[in-house]
Parts: C-alpha cells; structure tokens; sequence
C-alpha cells in the first residue's frame, strides 16, 4: 500500500484543492472509491462535476444528500453534488426559532443573493456540507472538492465571513432597535446608507436591512456552528491533497496553494500530478534530437521522440520543484490519458496509477 | 479574411474559457498578432497572478496603471501593445471619484462595505469592472481592447451580470451603468467574444455549454473559437523504428502521438459538428514554457489561421 492508499485508510476527511482543468473533481472520485475498497464507508462531495463524472457517480440530478453508488468494493461509496443555496436553507431552518422566522429569510431577495451569489458561499457551504456528513456519523471517510479557484482556500476561511458580515458595524447599526438611539449615535452611518442608496438604488437597502432584522436571534447558532466546521478543518485526521497537472501555470497556482494552506498552519499531504506525458525509454530529447540527422530515414520519428522527451523533462522539471516545496508530503503522478474520465472503470484506470496496481 | 480587418471588426475582444486551456496564452497571442498589424492594442487582466505580464515580457505582475509592453510593431511601425489590471475594488474608487464621491469611496473600501454593497446587488463589482472596460473602450485611446475573462462559469455570471443587474437595480448610476455596458455587449461592433478550447473531449463539451449561454443569456457576438495546443501533423510517423537501442521508444512515441492526433481530430470535428463558428488553431507548445518569443510564435500561427477564414 502506497502513501496516498494509507492516507485514505486513516484519515477522516480529505481536501483536494487545486486550479481549474487539473483533474481535481475525477481525483475526488477515485480517493473516495479507494476508501469503499478498502472496506470504509466514504462519500465524495463535489462541486461541478463534468457531466458524464455525474452521470457515472449518478448525480446526473442535483443531489444534496448522498446517493449510493454500487461497485465491487468491501465499504460503501456515497456521492454529493453540493447545492450552494440547499444547504444554506438547511442552516436557515436548523437554526431559526420558528418556521415562520425560516420563511422569512428564506423569501429575502438579499438573503437570495447571499445564498446563491455570495463570493465565498459555495466555499462556505463545501465546508457546511463536510461538517454535516462527518457530524452525521454515516461515514468514516468524506472526500471534498473545492471549487476552482484562486479563492477555493477561502473554504478555511469561509465559515468565518458571515459570522465577520453579521459583526459588521453596519448590521450592528441596522439592528439597533431605538430609532432615537440610532440618530444620536449613527447620524453619519445614515447618510452613508442615502448614500449607497443614492447609487446602488433604494430597494437594495431596503432589502438588506429587513434580511437583518429576520436574522436577528439565529447568528449565536451560526458562529457555534462555524466555529466547530473550522475546528474540524484543522483537525489532525483532517488531509489535504493537492492536485495539479504539469504545466507551469498550474504548478505555480499549486504552489500558492501550499504556501496559503502552510500560512494557516497547515500543510500539504500529498500531492497528485495528473496529465503527465510519458517519457519514452531511457534516453534524453537532445539524443533523440541528434538522431533527426543522424538517421534520416527516420528522422519523423526521432523528432516527435525528442518532441515528447522535452515535454515530459520539462513537466518533470516542474513537478520536482513542486515536489520539493511540499517535502515530505508523498507525490503521485498520473499520465495523460487518451480517454476523459466518465465511468467507474476509468475511475478504477486512474486508482491503478494512484495506488498502484492490485492494491 | 484580412487580419487588419479582422481585428477591426470589434473595439473588444473578450477571450473566454474554462481553467487549464490557455486562456491568457490566447489573450496574449491575439493581442501580438493584432499589433503586429499596426494596431494599438490594450490587454486588460482581471486578475493579477494570471501570469500574463511574464508572457508579454512586462514583469511579474500587471499594475493598475497602464504600462507599455511593445512599441514599434506593423508595416508603419503604428502597432503597440500596452497592458494593465482592473479590479473592482479600483474601478469603483474611479468611479466614485468621478462622481464626486471621493470619501464615500473610501469608507466603503475601509470597512470592506463593497462586499456588503456587491451581496446586496450582486453582479455589482461585475458591473464596475465591465463600466471600466467600457470606459476604456469608448476613449478611443486604443484601436483594440483584448480582454481576458474569468474562467469559463464565471465568464457567462461576469458578462451576464448587466443584465441581472438591471433587474436588481431601476434608478441611479448603477442602472445607466448596467444599461451602457449591455449595449456595449450586444453590439457587434463592439464586442465580441472569443472562446479558448483544448481539442479534449471535456472542454469541448463546455466550450459548446458556454457558447450556447453567452449567445441567449448575454446576447453578445461570439467570435472564432480557438482551438489550443494541438500537436501539429506529422508525416512519417509509420516509417519502420528498425532493431535499435532507442526502437522501443521510437515505435511507443510514434503510437502516443497517433493517438494524440485521432483523438484531437475527432473532437475538433465535434466541435465544428456542435458548434456553427470559425475555428482558429494554436499549436501545442514543446518548449519550456510561454514566453514572449513563444506568444510570437502563436500570433503567427492565429494570423494564417485568421488568412483563411472567409471575409
């Protein structure tokens, strides 16, 4: 059993993070199937999957709570396609003292926005979800994918921002209940808020504050709750596994990554490098650059050899460097394939290069 | 069709795509191939890290200020290439400031009220920096703005927040705003956007997705598609790799790229199939990396490929 097939026995949950394009969602999938044949119960939540990756992990419908996907594996498999604004409801009616209290923030169009748009939310919500079926004790192992972007760590970070929103200046200004107390003191904060009214429009305020003011009684829940996702995100049993193909865009991006996980001390697990061309033989691409004249009738041969060596020297040139900022976090890479992944079997293909064969 | 009236067709090029296909390689390559015809070109990045200043030779890092990457280009020596950043949090401070609002634009950067603002109507810091763009398109004081978008998703959220917004929002600045930037993006005359793909089964499916949302969501022209990173043809590849010590790797390259090509050319043939546009094709890059001399390589490459698309 190799680091990476360990890391998945032992661990309870796994973080991939990485840039768009690098396979992150499909390593997802297989470093939760991994745990199902090693006999867990684990679930893999993702994010936007490709549309075929859902149909094969059978979230091809918006799904919020784990579908059992059936495979020849001693443990179970779950999948969860995360529903940004689903779970932000479900928090809503958790934590609100009535249904009516619910519905009222449920019908907010500011709350709407939150839900849906928020930068940060899906984040938010990744880290929600995570807690959630971790909390739920239905599984030993949850896989998350974050979303792809330069922000996907504001997911350690994201639990916080509403709890920051709600001890805003401003909300406290908004919920003040004494008009009289209001002018004394906030005489200024009014005409900021005609201010931003005067450009963004009145309506938009409006809304905002009547958001508040039905919220108000549910943030103490809310900032337990975010307390205890973040402790679990800083957990020990807790790993995070970087994901990132070979080119130098990606490796850089990966990079941030790890430098912006080791400023929250934390850091890298593993690190998969997907889409790696082979190297073919032994040699270098400057020997097979020398054969295009030494050896003319083959010279088509020897130049796409030395075309392809200088490919794979080069992503290894970028993997080491990459390798070494991690140390002592194992590394994994994975070649580029022929073929997208989008059934169980090519599920099974990547494990193969993960894990190693018959593992 | 004549490059020179290629890239004139449109004062905005907006170069979309999803994470990984080489969306700023493309932007940095139009904006070459463009000043190489004499135009004067303005790069806008959205991001700063998108590691497109080290691909036109200007550094690290874009400023917010204009900076010039390339002088001296095209048959009359006309054609430049400048590049700057734009974030929302810049394009508001403008744009406060040119109303006057300087200490409102303060406070709200201070208290990090943009976020509240931008919750409150979302789209709002989209609106800002596509006012910017705007702005910057209607002063004249560039033949060419090449704009490089955020990925894919967000690319269809970014342009479709005017109209959002003008569902948000009816009255003040913000609307006109809103209103000034949807008329700039469904003219096209003045816009267009052009989608980045990878000759890969993935990408391809989302390239055809995004068409389809930009064309009845945002109702903006789209451009050619452009085709990256796609590994040329070569001929001989069958020739016999003999009994050598390098035999082995010479027969398993030649099958590797075999394949690479088959599979290139059916998804480019699914692309044209699902897809009514022009395509433009990039090669894929051996070297180490994207430099400046390699995005002259593909301005290159997208100028014959514009030759021969029809007028």
């Amino acid at each position: 059993m190799n680091d990476l097939a360990a890391l998945v026995g032992e661990r309870s949950i796994v973080v991939t993070c990485g840039s768009g394009g690098v396979g992150k969602t499909t390593t997802a999938a297989v470093l939760a199937q991994e745990g199902a044949r090693q006999g867990r119960r684990s679930c893999v939540v993702t994010i936007d999957p490709a549309r075929r990756l859902a149909d094969a992990l059978g979230l091809a419908g918006l799904t919020n709570s784990p579908s059992r996907i059936d495979g020849p594996w001693a443990g179970e498999l779950w999948a969860v396609m995360l529903d940004t604004k689903g779970t932000f409801d479900d928090l809503v009616h958790r934590y609100s003292a009535d249904g009516e209290q619910a519905e009222r923030i449920l019908a907010n169009r500011f709350y709407r926005n939150i839900s849906g748009a928020l930068s940060g939310t899906q984040e938010y919500m990744a880290a929600e979800k995570l807690y959630e079926l971790h909390e739920s004790g239905r599984f030993d192992l949850v896989v998350v994918d974050t979303p792809p972007t330069r922000n996907a760590l504001d997911f350690l970070d994201a639990p916080s921002r509403l709890t920051r929103f709600l001890d805003h200046r401003l909300y406290r200004v908004l919920m003040t209940p004494t008009r009289a107390y209001l002018r004394a003191v906030n005489v200024a904060a009014q005409a900021f808020l005609r201010t931003v009214s005067k450009v963004v429009g009145g309506d938009v305020i409006a809304d905002a504050i009547a958001f508040f003011q039905a919220f108000d009684g549910m943030e103490t829940g809310f900032r337990e709750r975010a307390v205890r996702v973040i402790d679990l995100l800083r957990a020990p049993s807790t790993a995070y596994v970087l994901v990132a193909s070979p080119k130098r865009d990606t490796v850089e991006e990966a990079s941030f990554f790890a430098a912006k996980l080791a400023e929250s001390g934390l850091s890298v697990s593993a690190l998969v490098v997907n889409r790696m061309h082979p190297g073919f033989g032994a040699g270098d691409a400057a020997q097979a650059r020398a054969g295009v004249a030494g050896d003319p009738a083959r010279a088509a041969l020897w130049r796409n050899l030395a075309d392809l060596r200088q490919v794979h020297e080069r992503e290894a040139e970028q993997v080491a460097g990459l390798a070494e900022e991690v140390a002592p976090a194992p590394v994994v890479t994975v070649p580029l394939l022929h073929d997208d992944v989008h059934d169980l079997v090519g599920l099974e293909a990547v494990g193969a290069h993960l894990f190693g064969p018959g593992t | 069709m004549d490059p020179v009236q290629f890239f004139s067709t449109s004062r905005l090029l907006v170069v979309a795509g999803k994470g990984g296909v080489g969306k700023t390689t493309v932007t940095a390559a139009i904006a070459r191939a463009a000043a190489g015809q004499g135009q004067r070109v303005l790069v806008v990045e959205l991001e700063a890290k998108s590691g497109l200043a080290a691909m036109l030779g200007a550094g690290t890092e874009l400023p917010h200020d204009e900076v010039v990457v390339a002088t001296g280009l095209g048959p009359s020596g006309q054609g430049e290439v400048r590049a700057r950043l734009v974030t929302p949090a810049q394009a508001l401070l403008d744009y406060l400031e040119e109303k006057g609002l300087r200490r409102l634009s303060n406070r709200l950067v201070r208290h990090g009220l943009l976020d509240l603002v931008a919750t409150a109507a979302p789209g709002i810091d989209d609106i800002l920096v596509l006012g910017k763009v705007k702005k910057l398109e209607r002063s004249g004081e560039a033949d060419l703005l090449v704009l490089d978008a955020p990925a894919a998703g967000h690319a269809v959220r970014f342009l479709e927040s005017a109209r959002g917004l003008l569902d948000a929002v009816h009255v003040g600045p913000i609307n006109t705003q809103a209103r000034e930037v949807l008329e700039m993006l469904s003219d096209p005359a003045r816009c267009q956007v052009v989608l980045v793909t990878l000759p890969e089964e993935t990408p391809v499916n989302e390239a055809v997705e995004t068409a389809y949302a930009l064309e009845d969501r945002v109702g903006v022209t789209l451009g050619p598609v452009v085709v990256n990173a796609l590994y040329p043809h070569v001929e001989g590849l069958d020739a016999d790799p003999g009994e050598g010590p390098e035999a082995g790797a010479l027969r398993d390259a030649a099958a590797f790229r075999r394949a690479r090509l088959a599979l290139q050319d059916e998804q480019v043939a699914r692309l044209a199939a699902a897809l009514a546009l022009p395509q433009l094709h990039l090669p894929f890059v051996f070297t180490a990396g994207v430099g400046p001399a390699e995005v002259g390589v593909l301005a290159d490459e997208l100028l014959a490929g514009v030759a021969e698309l029809a007028a």
